[in-house]
């Protein structure tokens, strides 16, 4: 399968769609609703091996890996950080490991994220794309070990 | 409930918030709203004085130089030695011994105090309230000796349930090591009951102060507790300064902590005798600049008076309390009547990182999260609570502000 769009074409969206908003009020009004609207995770994911470490809040983050490509499905007990997760997911699912590892991520700095939360919540928001990346890392290291 | 007038004459608010130049700044765009005081306070304009007029006009080494500079540090640095005492009024200067912070302070205790008299089947009390550094010392320690780790539990108001305690005192009990005020729920607890409670039982106490002594007049020969320890950054003074205070007797019989300079008498490859106190237990050049500007926020706070700082807070806990508790669904974590200014709430379906980040948006700083007190956390089955404590320079208009931010958090968020 996999998207027309590319990692970088999401990210640009995102980007432009923030600035549609003047003040910082807006924008956490659409990641609450970002949050408010991500799919529910499956009970069974909810584990701790599932469990993003580096949040102040409880983060699941569970991936399957289908036809070369990665799915993303997340949780949280915060609101503000399922729509971060939310906003994560739908730039890096359904792209290749390759493609993941390579994702440079920038439109968190350039919608002002990383400098409007506070470190230790950027921190959090740095554990979750770590752990995507591990995904796709792992993923990619075991199809290369199945092909040879 | 108190009126606005009724803070006025306690203290000069405004002279007072003057002193302070953080608090002129803006956070997002909108005027700051400092209400994590319990994590540390900000600090008066003598205190950084203090600070750069040291290094400016008399850095030095202490107590080893023959020259004028080394002499006026020495001098400065041992008149804050003398202000805490008087400060805490310990019955000598000797008992004050400098460490980091608090946490330095505990883990002393554990380490020369506890290695020394905790053995096989000993039991050390702690309580279900404290912060995790008056906790892992302990459980370091008894798994080094064997020995058993007992916890006052907490009730639903989040007081200690002295009853329990009492019954766990006996003769195997060798330390009680108990916070003087919660900072998660701002409890005070009642030190003297359990101080001579322990006394009676053979065993000794060391309170943990980083809480209480910003908020009340602290009398350790009063309270007749073996060690107590505060940490400078908690009560308006520099970060990476504590005080361990110690009976005197019991100190001397103690054995040294860290090896180095300063605490040695004389040093031969055979044998080193150690330095009398306090320096016994000051190993190593200490934090002199910082030591010296903790003058200066105990004078601050002695000029403003103890009492009427004590006051003031009080009026802000009892208007906060109130006002919160007309917001739908939140529920007030720790309803102790004796309190100090820490109101530690939570809301029905929001979790507390949200209020902290829509609260930081409004320029309202709070802290969220388990205060490092998981085991108190999962006591009233939450993840954490969003916290507001108050300082000196505290106002009515700035916990209205924060009942306004979280109407406008929940509103958002509902």
């Amino acid at each position: 399968m996999g998207k027309v769009n590319t990692i970088q074409d999401t990210e640009n969206e995102i980007v432009e769609e923030f600035g549609l908003f003047d003040s910082w009020d807006d924008k956490y009004e659409y990641i609450i609703d970002l949050g408010k609207r991500l799919p529910p995770l499956d009970d069974k994911y909810k584990v701790d091996e599932n469990k993003v470490r580096g949040c102040q809040s409880t983060v699941w983050l569970h991936a399957d890996y289908k036809d070369g490509y990665i799915y993303f499905s997340a949780d949280s007990d915060a609101v503000i950080v399922k729509g971060l997760i939310s906003m994560l997911i739908r730039v890096l699912t359904n792209h290749t490991p390759d493609e993941i590892l390579n994702a440079k991520l920038e439109f968190i700095d350039r919608i002002g994220m990383t400098k409007h939360l506070a470190q230790t919540r950027s921190n959090g928001l740095l554990s979750m794309v770590k752990q995507m990346k591990n995904f796709a890392l792992a993923y990619k290291l075991k199809m290369e070990s199945n092909g040879n | 409930m108190a009126t606005i007038e009724e803070v006025q004459p306690a203290i000069d608010i405004v002279s007072v918030r003057k002193q302070f130049p953080i608090l002129e700044r803006l956070v997002k765009g909108k005027p700051l709203v400092y209400l994590d005081n319990a994590a540390t306070t900000q600090k008066p304009q003598s205190v950084i004085d203090a600070l750069t007029s040291y290094y400016s006009g008399y850095n030095a080494n202490i107590h080893r130089g023959i020259h004028t500079l080394a002499e006026e540090a020495t001098a400065a640095f041992e008149a804050t030695r003398d202000a805490v005492q008087q400060f805490i009024n310990a019955a000598t200067r000797e008992e004050i011994i400098f460490t980091r912070g608090t946490t330095e302070g505990i883990n002393l205790v554990a380490a020369t105090w506890g290695r020394q008299n905790v053995g096989k089947g000993d039991e050390v009390i702690i309580s279900g309230m404290e912060h995790h550094s008056n906790i892992v010392p302990w459980q370091i320690l008894c798994e080094e000796k064997g020995a058993i780790l007992k916890v006052i539990p907490v009730n639903e108001a989040g007081e200690l349930q002295m009853d329990v305690f009492h019954s766990l005192l006996n003769s195997k009990t060798k330390i009680v090591a108990i916070v003087h005020a919660s900072n998660a729920l701002g409890t005070i607890n009642p030190i003297k009951e359990i101080v001579a409670a322990a006394h009676n039982a053979g065993a000794v106490v060391l309170v943990d102060g980083a809480q209480s002594t910003v908020h009340m007049d602290i009398d350790v020969q009063n309270l007749d507790c073996d060690f107590f320890a505060l940490s400078a950054h908690k009560l308006y003074g520099p970060t990476g300064v504590g005080v361990l205070y110690g009976k005197k007797h019991i100190l001397e019989s103690m054995p040294p902590y860290m090896g180095g300079g300063e605490m040695i008498k004389e040093v031969t490859f055979e044998k080193t005798t150690y330095n009398d106190l306090p320096y016994k237990y000051e190993a190593g050049t200490p934090n002199i600049a910082d030591v010296i500007a903790f003058k200066a926020a105990m004078d601050f706070m002695e000029s403003i008076g103890k009492e009427n700082i004590a006051r003031h807070e009080q009026v802000l806990l009892n208007y906060a309390t109130e006002e919160l508790q007309k917001i739908n669904g939140l529920k007030i974590i720790g309803q102790s009547k004796h309190k100090t200014g820490v109101i530690s709430f939570v809301i029905d379906n929001i979790h507390p990182q949200d209020i902290g980040i829509l609260l930081d948006n409004q320029g309202i700083a709070v802290r969220t999260g388990h205060h490092c007190t998981q085991p108190l956390m999962s006591r009233f089955c939450i993840p954490g609570t969003t916290r507001a404590s108050f300082a000196v320079y505290s106002t009515i208009d700035e916990v209205n502000a924060l009942v306004a931010g979280l109407h406008k958090v929940v509103k958002m968020l509902s």
